[in-house]
């Protein structure tokens, strides 16, 4: 665990040349800019974590905060050449078990992907092909990675759709994808990602498309595919609430960056950013009494073209005008730790922090 | 229908003379049904139809917020666009403010669209990227034929600074407003005509969670100030227990619960409630572990198409037994302010207590439910069963016909 704290100071701090991790998977200094005619987006802008096998780490955020361009980076799925001539820049370094993925030969990482690390998409309809059995599609993923006959990859596909809970898996496997429902499409698309037992999953928005009951299920699937397959898990979501039931850890992101991190329950109980009390408000919570207001978050997300100077959240901040010392608004506050394996990135002081946290925001929650 | 007096009454910005005090009957609907036709072949005969809304009563009353929940395909969209007249019901009777509008046309309407207006879920699809926020705001005025006091332009500008957005922005297109903002448009446009309900169809499930906040926060506002009726539906059952008064919660195109929001949420009646609320993920990292509180159901809701004869939950209910599969339960008060549609409800005594075996489905269910939650809710029954037998006046006691499972419900009747 101690990589966290390295990985944590190591953002701003030159990482280039630095040896490969012993963390399973560590993202350093991540950049993804894609060229527009209005100018740079900068999706993310700066990005470092890692994540441990068997362990959950939870991405939360708003739209356009790069959570999904963040996972698309790791898989290597921006360098595709989908952006014709504007291809996205990227920069900084993706260790995955020892080896530096934006370096790596292209065809080296084409066999990782899928076998090592695999992805679940938000909406499986569009991410199923129409024209093909949910079986082929689960043995065509199987065969690239592994040499063996279509029977053997078969019975594999039935297993995996088995193993994921579809009923009668041997007759479904040779049915399409519109003949299944939503929550058996995202539970064929997870028997897909996993059919090659993956050592890092990425579920982006894995349930946003679902109902709250099927969400459910698929929340217990994906929990129980862990424990069996000990993989790492990346979970991207803007609900706090599924966050909160499968990560161990927890990464805030606004406006292509970090803003705080750390384990789910310090970002929960202690959290340290403004916008993280932000998120908190905002939600209305079943498990508690009801409130009258919620406490919603002032304005709208920052355009990632011209990001704010300074804290990206300045401008939405109830807190900018707490006095600060030595600091001016236009410096980017960096990540900072707060507590063990706890960061964020504010120039408010601890103190400060913990003062408006206690007698502000808390009893408010 | 004065025509011209309510067009001043509405210029002036005032309420209209026949409004309905809070706490009245605002709107009241009963068997309403809506099939849609399946039609296949050459001559398009009809070969069955989606029941998306199949037998509805319920009434909103003046001032209040009925919230709608369901899974997707319940028919809570359809239900919305029914008493908003946008769909024509295949049965049953809506009332407003105690005029009949099931049946009345585009042009009979049109008086009534002042007072009923809705927002829509996707603040992206429901305005018309060719047209300046101030003409979609001012076109309610246009098509009613309404001069507000101080002209239109005046007016449009009070309501986009009613709903929260800069009144010099009338000239600006939907595309240059975030999809928080452009969902404060619609609500502006909703306003426009002073109206008496709104029907607001996940009117922040398209949003960001703080945007979310500040959307809800509006509304809430709104009603407060202008004295609004919401029906609100949506498939979010905090943003509905935050934003209600009451709640309906729907299954199949039936409503299988109706109650007070503190009552539903304290204690669900109906089994689907239950699971329903059961499932949403709780924001709280050290209840990660709590996991046997949920109560997991099983497959997908079948199709609207055939629904399942008697209760339509019980293919997927842990506590069905045979009289679920032959009787539709009908919605009972069965405490002050809570309505639920249940043979076997949760937190009450039982309906059909001589019926005790489950069906092998109703056991394959209960097997996902977690002892735990079986044990509590055996033991909530048993105590509410003794509270009532202690109080024999209003026991609603099996009858002697109770195990020919077919003259059950009316024996239920109190």
């Amino acid at each position: 665990m101690t990589e966290l704290s390295k990985s944590g100071a190591a953002v701003g701090e030159p990482v280039k040349d630095s040896p490969a991790p012993s963390a399973f998977l560590e993202v350093r200094d991540l950049k993804v800019h894609f060229p527009t005619d209005d100018g740079l987006v900068k999706s993310v802008d700066g990005l470092s974590f890692t994540l441990e096998k068997g362990k959950t780490l939870g991405i939360v955020g708003e739209s356009g905060s790069g959570k999904s361009v963040t996972s698309l980076g790791i898989m290597g799925l921006h360098t595709a050449g989908q952006y014709g001539k504007r291809k996205a820049q990227i920069s900084g370094e993706i260790w995955l078990d020892g080896t530096e993925l934006l370096t790596a030969d292209p065809d080296h990482v084409r066999k990782l992907r899928g076998r090592e690390m695999a992805m679940i998409f938000q909406d499986p309809l569009s991410a199923l092909h129409p024209y093909y059995t949910i079986g082929q599609q689960i043995v065509e993923a199987y065969r690239i990675h592994h040499k063996v006959d279509k029977k053997t990859a078969r019975r594999r596909a039935v297993e995996m759709l088995d193993r994921v809970g579809i009923p009668q898996p041997d007759k479904r496997v040779d049915s399409y994808p519109h003949e299944f429902s939503g929550g058996m499409r995202q539970r064929a698309m997870i028997a897909m990602s996993l059919v090659n037992n993956p050592e890092l999953l990425i579920a982006d928005e894995p349930t946003t498309a679902l109902d709250v009951t099927v969400q459910a299920q698929i929340l217990d699937l994906i929990r129980d595919l862990q424990k069996e397959f000990g993989s790492a898990v990346i979970v991207i979501t803007h609900d706090l609430g599924v966050v909160a039931e499968l990560s161990d850890d927890i990464l805030v992101m606004y406006g292509g960056r970090c803003i705080e991190r750390g384990p789910a329950e310090k970002v929960f109980y202690e959290p340290k950013h403004p916008y993280t009390w932000g998120l908190l408000g905002s939600m209305p919570r079943l498990d508690r009494e009801q409130t009258e207001r919620l406490i919603p978050v002032k304005g709208s997300p920052p355009s990632l073209i011209n990001l704010p100077t300074g804290c990206a959240f300045n401008p939405r901040c109830s807190y900018a005008d707490v006095p600060k010392d030595n600091v001016t608004r236009t410096v980017r506050p960096e990540l900072a730790q707060v507590g063990s394996q706890h960061w964020a990135a504010c120039h408010m002081t601890p103190e400060q922090r913990e003062r408006i946290w206690t007698e502000e925001i808390a009893p408010k929650l | 229908m004065a025509n011209s007096a309510q067009r001043e009454g509405v210029a002036a910005g005032a309420t209209l003379n026949r409004d309905a005090a809070p706490g009245e009957t605002l709107l009241k609907v009963t068997g309403l049904q809506k099939h849609f036709p399946i039609r296949k072949g050459l001559l398009q005969r009809q070969v069955g139809a989606v029941r998306a809304v199949d037998g509805l009563d319920f009434e909103v009353k003046s001032g209040e917020t009925l919230g709608v929940v369901g899974e997707s395909g319940c028919g809570k969209s359809t239900m919305g666009r029914l008493i908003t007249r946008l769909l024509e019901p295949t049965a049953g009777k809506v009332e407003f403010e105690g005029k009949d509008i099931t049946h009345l046309g585009v042009g009979a309407m049109r008086p009534m669209r002042r007072d009923v207006q809705m927002i829509f879920q996707d603040p992206y699809s429901s305005l018309n990227p060719r047209h300046t926020i101030g003409t979609i705001i001012s076109a309610p005025f246009k098509l009613q034929g309404v001069t507000p006091e101080g002209g239109v332009k005046k007016e449009v500008q009070r309501l986009l600074s009613v709903v929260g957005l800069n009144p010099e922005h009338y000239n600006r297109y939907p595309h240059e407003f975030s999809g928080g903002q452009r969902q404060r448009i619609g609500i502006a446009r909703a306003l426009a005509l002073n109206p008496k309900m709104v029907v607001a169809d996940e009117p922040v499930s398209a949003l960001d969670v703080s945007i979310q906040a500040q959307v809800v926060n509006l509304l809430d506002d709104l009603q407060q100030e202008l004295g609004l009726t919401y029906v609100i539906i949506a498939h979010d059952l905090s943003v509905v227990r935050h934003v209600s008064d009451r709640i309906a919660v729907m299954y199949l195109g039936k409503i299988v619960e109706l109650a007070d929001r503190d009552s539903l949420y304290k204690a669900p009646m109906h089994p689907y409630t239950k699971a329903l609320m059961s499932a949403v993920p709780i924001p709280d990292p050290r209840r990660k572990s709590a996991k046997s509180e949920r109560i997991l159901l099983q497959g997908d809701v079948p199709s609207p198409i055939a629904p399942p004869s008697g209760c339509r939950f019980h293919t997927r209910c842990w506590k069905a037994t045979q009289i679920c599969t032959t009787t539709e339960p009908p919605l009972l008060e069965l405490k002050p302010g809570q309505q639920v549609a249940c043979h076997h409800p949760e937190n009450f005594e039982d309906q059909a207590p001589q019926d005790t075996v489950l069906l092998t489905v109703a056991k394959q269910a209960a097997e996902l439910v977690a002892d735990e939650v079986l044990a509590e809710s055996a033991a909530t029954s048993a105590a509410v069963a003794a509270e009532v037998a202690a109080t024999p006046a209003e026991t609603p006691t099996a009858s002697p016909a109770a195990t020919a499972p077919e003259d059950e419900a009316p024996a239920k009747e109190k």
